[in-house]
C-alpha cells in the first residue's frame, strides 16, 4: 500500500525528480520537497487560493492535487515571475497600487491572475470579479487588488505594444 | 488536514481503468478532476484504500457533435474546456451559461465534466441542466456498456446507477428543437458558493406561440435533480401569460421537498424555487419566443 | 521642519519580498531534523476525561512521541491571565479561569487539545491520530450566554457557583432619575453573534532548543513576541535571553494572534525542551475553526431616554459577553463594548451593567474591532430607532447629539480597557457626517432617487454612522535607531508586524527625521533577539506608539547627527540640513559630508571616545502615551435588496475617516478597505453556528462565507484630519476603524431599503434566511 513512486516535474523550467508517497500534496510538494515556499497555503480545501499555482499553464489549486499527478507536466509559481531587483509588471503593480497587505494570499492573487492578463489585457470589470473570485484576500478589501490588475493590464498590453 | 494513505494507479487507457475497477470494487475510489473528492479526503472524511486516476485518459477529453446535431461530451473533459468551447455554445447554450457560474476559475481549470455528473452533487448544476436537456450518460465497465438517461442516473444524495466496477465515460446532449429557450436561475450567498437554489428551465414553443414542452429541474432542493412535472404540465399547449407563468411557478412547490440547513430553511428555499421558476421561465419563454431562436 | 516623506504615497519597502515569494513565513522554517506535531482535539464540547491511550501511536512507524496532560507532570499549568482587572475598578467580580496546555479532567470546549503527536512528517502524526484511543464522557452541555446564568445550567467550572464569568456595573449622572423626566423612553433587545477573525494564514509556530547552546528559539504567528518570550522563559524556568521569539512575516492577525498562551505555544516549546529536537506545528484550517479564538457575542438589554427633540438624556445597557471556555483576555471586549456605546455622543447618563459568561465554546479574545462594533451597533441602532419614533431625520439626530469640538479632552467618567478613565483626546464630528451626507449626496438620494425608485418596485435604502475608535494605548513601545557606516539606517522595534506596512510608516518617519531615501531605512520587527522591550500589535496602536518610539529615537540620532557634523564641519547646528544621506550646510551645496562617514567618525578605531559621549549614531527611545488617541468618522452606503431573493447588493460605500496625522494614505485606505470588508463579512456573511451539542456546523471555508472581490464594493475614502494632541506626531490608530461601524450602518440602511413598517433590525450578523424571516413575519402581521 501506498508504495512511494518515482516522479519529474517541471517547475519553474527546471527539471526535478522525486520519489514521494502518492498521497502528499502538491502544494506540500511544491513547498517542502523543492523548497519554493512562495506557494502558501491557506484552508486545504480549496477555497481560500492561496496555493494557486499554474499545472500547464492554468491555475490550479495545488492543495486539491496529489504530487503524483504532476508526473510529466509543467508547474509555474510566484518563483518564475520577476525577482526583488526586477519584479514582473504585474508584481510592479501590485506594489504601485498596494494590492497587499499581509502578502500571505499574494502568491495566488498573482498566479490566478497572471493567466488571465497573459490571455488579454482587455478587462471589463466583470472579467476582473470572475478572475478573483476563487482567491480570499482578509487585508485588503480587494479594492487596491483590482486597481493593481488594472494598472498590470496597462502595463502588459504597452508592453506588448513596443 | 493531510488525506491518510492510498495505493495510486493510473491508468492510460480506459480498458486499463476498467479493469482496475473490476479488481477493486468498493476499495477504489475514482479520482477525476479531484475537486470534490480531494477535500474530503484532506478532512479524512474519505479515506478510500485505491485511487484509480483516470487523468491520463486523454480518450475520455474531447467535445464533437453527431451527425444529428447531438453534442457528445467526453467525462474527463475539463469545466474551462467546455466553457470556452464553441460548439458548446452553440449547441447548448444552457450548458455555455452555467459554466462560469460552477465555482471558481481555479476549479473550473482541474474539475471535469463527468466528475461533476457522477459525484451526484445535489447542489451542483450540471447533473440538473443534463436532466432538464434530456441527457444521456453511456456508464461503460469491464462487463459492457450501457446508456442511461440523465433523470434515470441520480438516485439521490452522492449516488448514482453507477456500479463500483462502472464509470461514466461520456456524456450525449440532444440537439435543441427549434424555439426553444432556455434560462438558468440560481441564488446564492457569494457569487461562486453552491446554489441555496437553483433551477434550470427549458421550454419550446410551437408554431401557434403555444408552449409545447416545458422543463423545470432544480437543484438544492432534494436529493438530487429535481423536476417540477406536474407545475410545467399546466403550461403545456397553453398560450403563455405572465399570469400563466406566475400560476405555474407557485405551484412547483407542491412537488419540492427541499431540507433546511444553516444556510436557508425549508420555507425560505420554497420560497426561493417559486420565485426563480418564476424568472427562469419568463427568460427561456422570452429566448423562445425571440425570433432566430432555432435548433442547432 | 516640512514634511517631506510623512503624509506621503509611498509604496512600501516590505513588498518586493512578499511578491516574489521571498518573505519567511513561519511554516516556511525548516531545520535539520526537524519533526511535526498533531493535535487530537476533542470531539465534545463538554466532556469529563476518563482516559487516553496512546500506545497504539506509539507504535506506529514514524511516530516519535506522544504526550497527555499527565505526562507534562509538575509542568503541567493553566496559561497565565493575561489582563486581569486591577482592584482600581470598583465592585468588580472576575473569576479567573485560563486555558490549560492539554485537557486534564475535561474538556470545556470542541476542539480542546487532548494530546499532542510528534512525528517524521505532518502525515503520519496525523495518521497516528487515528490511533489513540480516548475515554470522554459527555457532559451537557451550554453554548446560549443566557441559559448559561439559570440556575440549573451546567457549569463549565465546577469549582464556580455559576457560569458568570466576571460582574462590573458603570455608572455615570443618573441613569434612573433621568429615566423618569424622559420625553421619550425606548428600550430594545438587541443580538450579536460570533465570527472569525480568518486570517489567511492559520497559526503556527517551530520551537528548537539548542542543548549546546541552551538557547530557545520559537517562530511563532504571534503579534507579540516579546510578552510571549518573557511568559515562556518564566515558565520553563529560563532566562529571557535564552529564549528568543520571532515574529517572522505573519500572514494577518486581526487580534487572535495575541491571544497568549496558546496551549499550543506552551506544549511545542515543552516537546522542544523534553526532546531536543526542533518541532513544527502548523495550524489548518478545521482547527482554526475550533482552535483560534473567535468574537463578538453579546445580548444588550438597552434603553435610551431622550428629548422629543431627540437630544439624548441617558441611556442604560445591561449586557452578557461571552467569553467561551475561559477568560485569559479579562474585560478587554466589553469594556471597550461599554465605552464605544457612548459614541461621539453627549450622554450624560449612563448605566450598563456587564456580565460575562462562561460557555462550552471556543474562547474569544480581540478580533479586529474587540467589543467596538458591538458598542457602536447598539448606539447607533437606537438613534435610528429614535430618529423614526420621533419624526426626526437619522442624520439630524446624530447631529444634534454629538459632543462639541470645543469640549475635548472629554472625560466620559466610565473605565476603559486600559483601566483608566476613558478620555477622547480630540474630535470634530460634525464635519466628518456633513462630508460623508454630501459624498452620498444624502439629500438628493432621500428625497428624489429613492421614492421614485421605490415606485418601481426596487428597495434600495441609505444609511449613516458615526463611530469613535480608541486607539493607541499604552504602556509603551520602543525603538532603536542605528546609522551604519554604510549610511543605511537600521531601525528595530518590539512590535511584530501582520501585514499593517510598518516597514514603510516607520522608515518614513526615520527618514524624515534623517534625511535618507525610505528604501535605505531597514527595519527589523518581531524578532526579541534585536530589541527587548515592548508589547505587541493590537489596539491599532502601532502607528501611534510605536511610531512615536520610532521618532523619537530618530529624532535623538538626528541630534547627534548634528552636533558632530557642526564640529566636523565647523558650522553651527542651526546652518546644517539632512538630505540625500548628507548632512549640508545650506546654502553651500559642495559642503557636506556623509551619513556614512559621520557613523564611522562617531565609532572609532582610534583615539578615544571622549568621556560622557556614547559611540555610534545610534539612540533607542520609548513612547508611552498619557492615555489612548480617539479616531473617529462616518460611514454611508446605499443597498439594494432583492424582495424576492433577499439578496442584498452594495452600491455605494462612503468612509470619512479621522485617524489624525495620516502617516502615509496609501497604507491608511488600505487599512480602512480591508476593514470594512471585515465589517460587510460581519454584517451579512460571517456566523458561527454552533449546534445545542457545542458542535460549529460551519468549520470550513465552503460554509463559513468571508467574503470575495465580488461581494466587496469600490469604497470611496475621504480624509479629515483633527491631530491627536497626545503624541508628536499627532497620529491616531486606523486598523480597526474600517471594521467598527459597518454592522451598524448595514443593519440600517438594509432596514431603509426594506422600507417595511414596524422592521427593526435588531441583530448582527444578518443573512437572508434571517431577511427572509423578518420581511415575511411582518407582512403577515400587517
Amino acid at each position: 500500500m501506498s508504495e512511494a513512486m518515482d516522479i519529474t516535474v517541471t517547475v519553474n523550467g527546471e527539471v526535478f525528480q522525486k520519489t514521494i508517497e502518492p498521497r502528499l500534496l502538491l502544494s506540500d510538494f511544491i513547498r517542502h520537497e523543492l523548497n519554493l515556499s512562495g506557494t502558501h497555503v491557506g484552508c486545504e480545501h480549496g477555497v481560500c487560493g492561496a496555493c494557486t499555482i499554474l499545472f500547464d499553464g492554468m491555475p490550479v489549486r495545488s492543495c486539491l492535487m496529489f504530487a503524483v499527478q504532476a508526473d510529466g507536466h509543467e508547474i509555474r509559481t510566484v518563483e518564475d515571475l520577476g525577482t526583488m531587483e526586477n519584479l514582473h509588471p504585474l508584481q510592479e503593480a501590485f506594489q504601485e497600487a498596494h494590492a497587499l497587505q499581509c502578502g500571505f494570499c499574494t502568491s495566488g492573487f498573482l498566479m490566478s491572475i497572471l493567466p488571465v492578463l497573459e490571455g488579454t489585457t482587455d478587462l471589463s470589470e466583470e472579467d476582473l470579479k470572475r478572475a478573483m473570485e476563487g482567491n480570499l484576500c482578509r487585508c485588503t478589501g480587494y479594492q487596491h487588488i483590482r486597481d493593481a490588475v488594472q494598472l498590470a493590464a496597462e502595463k502588459m498590453s504597452s508592453g506588448s505594444e513596443s | 488536514m493531510k488525506p491518510a494513505p492510498f495505493e495510486y494507479i493510473a491508468p492510460t487507457t480506459v480498458e486499463e481503468a476498467l479493469g482496475h475497477l473490476a479488481e477493486y470494487g468498493y476499495d477504489a475510489k475514482i479520482l477525476a478532476g479531484g475537486q470534490s473528492l480531494i477535500p474530503m479526503m484532506n478532512f479524512r472524511l474519505a479515506q478510500p484504500s485505491v485511487l484509480v486516476d483516470l487523468n491520463k485518459l486523454a480518450e475520455l477529453s474531447f467535445i464533437r457533435s453527431e451527425k444529428d446535431g447531438e453534442l457528445r461530451i467526453g467525462a474527463m473533459t475539463r469545466h474551462f474546456q467546455v466553457e470556452r468551447d464553441d460548439l458548446v455554445a452553440e449547441h447548448a447554450p444552457l450548458i455555455h451559461e452555467a459554466m462560469p457560474k460552477i465555482a471558481t476559475p481555479q476549479i473550473r481549470s482541474r474539475g471535469t465534466f463527468g466528475g461533476s455528473i457522477a459525484h451526484a452533487d445535489p447542489a451542483a448544476e450540471l447533473t440538473t441542466i443534463c436532466v432538464a436537456l434530456d441527457g444521456r450518460f453511456r456508464c461503460q465497465s469491464a462487463r459492457g456498456e450501457r446508456w442511461v438517461p440523465a433523470q434515470d442516473f441520480f438516485l439521490g444524495m452522492f449516488t448514482s446507477v453507477l456500479e463500483p466496477d462502472e464509470m461514466l465515460v461520456e456524456i450525449a446532449i440532444p440537439p435543441m428543437a427549434p424555439r426553444t429557450g432556455w434560462a438558468l436561475e440560481e441564488a446564492a450567498r457569494r457569487a461562486h458558493d453552491f446554489a441555496l437554489v437553483g433551477v434550470g428551465a427549458v421550454v419550446t414553443l410551437d408554431a401557434k406561440d403555444c408552449c409545447e414542452r416545458a422543463r423545470l429541474v432544480f437543484f438544492s432542493v432534494g436529493d438530487g435533480p429535481v423536476e417540477a412535472v406536474k407545475a410545467t404540465e399546466m403550461l403545456i399547449g397553453k398560450e403563455v401569460s405572465p399570469d400563466l407563468i406566475r400560476a405555474a411557478a407557485e405551484a412547483v412547490t407542491d412537488e419540492l421537498d427541499p431540507s433546511a440547513d444553516i444556510h436557508a430553511s425549508v420555507q425560505y428555499r420554497l420560497h426561493l424555487a417559486r420565485v426563480l421558476a418564476r424568472r427562469a421561465l419568463e427568460k427561456a419563454f422570452a429566448r423562445a419566443a425571440a425570433p432566430g431562436t432555432q435548433a442547432a | 521642519m516640512m514634511a517631506k516623506l510623512i503624509g506621503k504615497r509611498i509604496t512600501r519597502n516590505e513588498d518586493p519580498r512578499l511578491l516574489t515569494g521571498q518573505a519567511l513565513f513561519v511554516d516556511d522554517v525548516e531545520l535539520p531534523g526537524m519533526l511535526h506535531a498533531a493535535f487530537l482535539r476533542s470531539e465534545y464540547a463538554h466532556a469529563k476525561l476518563k482516559g487516553i491511550d496512546l500506545s497504539a501511536a506509539l507504535e506506529r512507524p514514524g511516530v516519535v512521541a506522544a504526550f497527555t496532560a499527565e505526562d507534562m507532570g509538575d509542568d503541567w499549568a493553566p496559561g497565565p491571565p493575561l489582563v486581569i482587572p486591577p482592584p482600581t475598578i470598583e465592585d468588580v467580580e472576575f473569576y479567573t479561569r485560563t486555558q490549560v496546555p492539554l485537557v486534564k479532567d475535561k474538556v470545556r470546549h470542541a476542539g480542546e487539545p487532548l494530546a499532542i503527536v510528534i512525528a517524521d512528517s505532518r502525515y503520519i502524526a496525523e495518521d497516528a491520530l487515528d490511533d489513540i484511543v480516548v475515554d470522554l464522557e459527555p457532559l451537557d452541555v451550554v453554548t446560549n450566554i443566557e441559559r448559561a446564568l439559570e440556575p440549573d445550567s451546567p457549569l463549565v467550572h465546577d469549582d464556580l457557583e455559576s457560569n458568570l464569568a466576571a460582574h462590573l456595573v458603570q455608572e455615570k449622572g443618573d441613569y434612573a432619575a433621568i429615566r423618569e423626566s424622559a420625553d421619550k423612553v425606548i428600550k430594545r433587545r438587541i443580538v450579536i453573534e460570533r465570527g472569525i477573525a480568518g486570517a489567511m494564514e492559520n497559526r503556527g509556530i517551530v520551537a528548537s532548543w539548542d542543548n549546546k547552546q541552551q538557547q530557545l528559539t520559537v517562530w511563532d504567528t504571534t503579534q507579540s513576541p516579546i510578552p510571549i518570550r518573557n511568559g515562556l522563559a518564566s515558565m520553563f524556568g529560563l532566562s529571557e535571553h535564552q529564549v528568543r521569539v520571532i515574529a517572522p512575516f505573519v500572514g494577518g492577525g486581526f487580534g487572535p494572534k495575541i491571544m497568549m498562551f496558546y496551549p499550543e505555544e506552551v506544549l511545542l516549546t515543552w516537546s522542544t525542551l523534553k526532546m531536543g529536537k526542533p518541532i513544527k506545528w502548523i495550524e489548518d484550517r478545521r482547527e482554526n475553526f475550533y482552535a483560534t479564538t473567535q468574537e463578538r457575542g453579546q445580548i444588550h438589554d438597552v434603553e435610551l431616554a431622550l428629548t422629543n427633540d431627540g437630544r439624548i438624556l441617558g441611556m442604560r445597557d445591561d449586557f452578557l459577553h461571552d467569553t467561551g471556555a475561559y477568560d485569559p483576555y479579562g474585560l478587554t471586549i466589553p469594556l471597550n463594548t461599554q465605552c464605544h456605546a457612548l459614541g461621539p455622543y453627549d450622554i450624560p447618563n449612563f448605566s450598563s451593567d456587564l456580565k460575562v459568561v462562561f460557555t462550552n465554546k471556543t474562547l474569544t479574545t480581540p478580533v479586529r474591532g474587540a467589543g467596538r462594533p458591538q458598542g457602536v451597533f447598539v448606539i447607533e441602532r437606537m438613534l435610528d430607532i429614535a430618529a423614526k419614533e420621533l419624526g426626526i431625520d437619522r442624520a439630524e439626530i446624530r447631529k444634534r447629539n454629538y459632543l462639541p469640538r470645543d469640549v475635548f479632552p472629554y472625560d466620559n467618567l466610565i473605565i476603559d480597557q486600559a483601566f483608566s478613565s476613558f478620555v477622547i483626546d480630540s474630535g470634530d464630528y460634525l464635519p466628518a457626517m456633513e462630508k460623508a451626507l454630501k459624498l452620498i449626496d444624502y439629500e438628493k438620494f432621500t428625497q428624489e432617487e429613492q421614492p421614485k425608485l421605490r415606485e418601481e418596485g426596487r428597495r434600495v435604502g441609505i444609511g449613516v454612522v458615526s463611530f469613535i475608535e480608541t486607539t493607541g494605548v499604552g504602556p509603551y513601545e520602543g525603538a532603536r535607531v542605528t546609522i551604519e557606516s554604510s549610511g543605511k539606517v537600521n531601525t528595530a522595534t518590539g512590535v511584530g508586524t501582520q501585514g499593517q506596512g510598518h516597514f514603510t510608516t516607520f522608515a518614513q518617519i526615520v527618514a524624515e527625521q534623517l534625511g535618507v531615501d525610505v528604501r535605505d531605512v531597514h527595519l527589523v520587527t518581531g524578532d526579541t533577539a534585536q530589541f527587548h522591550w515592548g508589547t505587541g500589535t493590537f489596539a491599532s496602536r502601532g502607528a501611534v506608539v510605536a511610531a512615536n518610539a520610532v521618532n523619537a529615537a530618530a529624532s535623538i540620532v538626528r541630534g547627534k547627527v548634528l552636533k558632530l557634523a557642526s564640529e566636523l564641519l565647523d558650522t553651527p547646528e542651526e546652518e546644517l540640513e539632512l538630505e540625500d544621506g548628507v548632512v549640508r550646510v545650506a546654502d553651500i551645496p559642495t559642503q557636506f559630508i556623509s551619513l556614512g562617514d559621520l557613523a564611522q567618525r562617531s565609532n572609532p578605531l582610534r583615539g578615544a571616545v571622549e568621556p560622557g559621549t556614547e559611540p555610534g549614531l545610534e539612540a533607542t527611545a520609548y513612547f508611552g502615551p498619557k492615555y489612548g488617541a480617539t479616531a473617529f468618522g462616518t460611514h454611508a452606503m446605499i443597498v439594494e435588496v432583492d424582495p424576492e431573493t433577499m439578496m442584498v447588493e452594495i452600491k455605494r460605500y462612503i468612509v470619512v475617516e479621522d485617524c489624525g496625522t495620516v502617516l502615509n494614505p496609501l497604507i491608511v485606505e488600505g487599512q480602512l478597505h480591508g476593514g470594512v470588508a471585515l465589517g460587510i463579512g460581519n454584517s451579512f456573511y460571517e456566523k458561527l453556528v454552533f449546534d445545542d451539542n457545542g458542535q460549529l456546523l460551519n468549520a470550513s471555508f465552503a460554509d463559513y462565507l468571508i467574503p470575495t472581490a465580488a461581494e466587496i464594493p469600490t469604497i470611496e475614502i475621504a480624509h479629515q484630519v483633527t491631530p491627536s494632541p497626545l503624541n508628536p506626531l499627532g497620529s491616531k490608530g486606523v486598523g480597526e476603524a474600517g471594521a467598527i461601524p459597518v454592522p451598524a450602518l448595514f443593519a440600517q440602511a438594509v432596514e431603509n431599503a426594506l422600507g417595511v413598517d414596524g422592521l427593526e433590525i435588531l441583530e448582527s450578523p444578518l443573512s437572508p434566511q434571517r431577511l427572509f424571516e423578518l420581511f415575511h413575519g411582518e407582512e403577515k402581521d400587517a
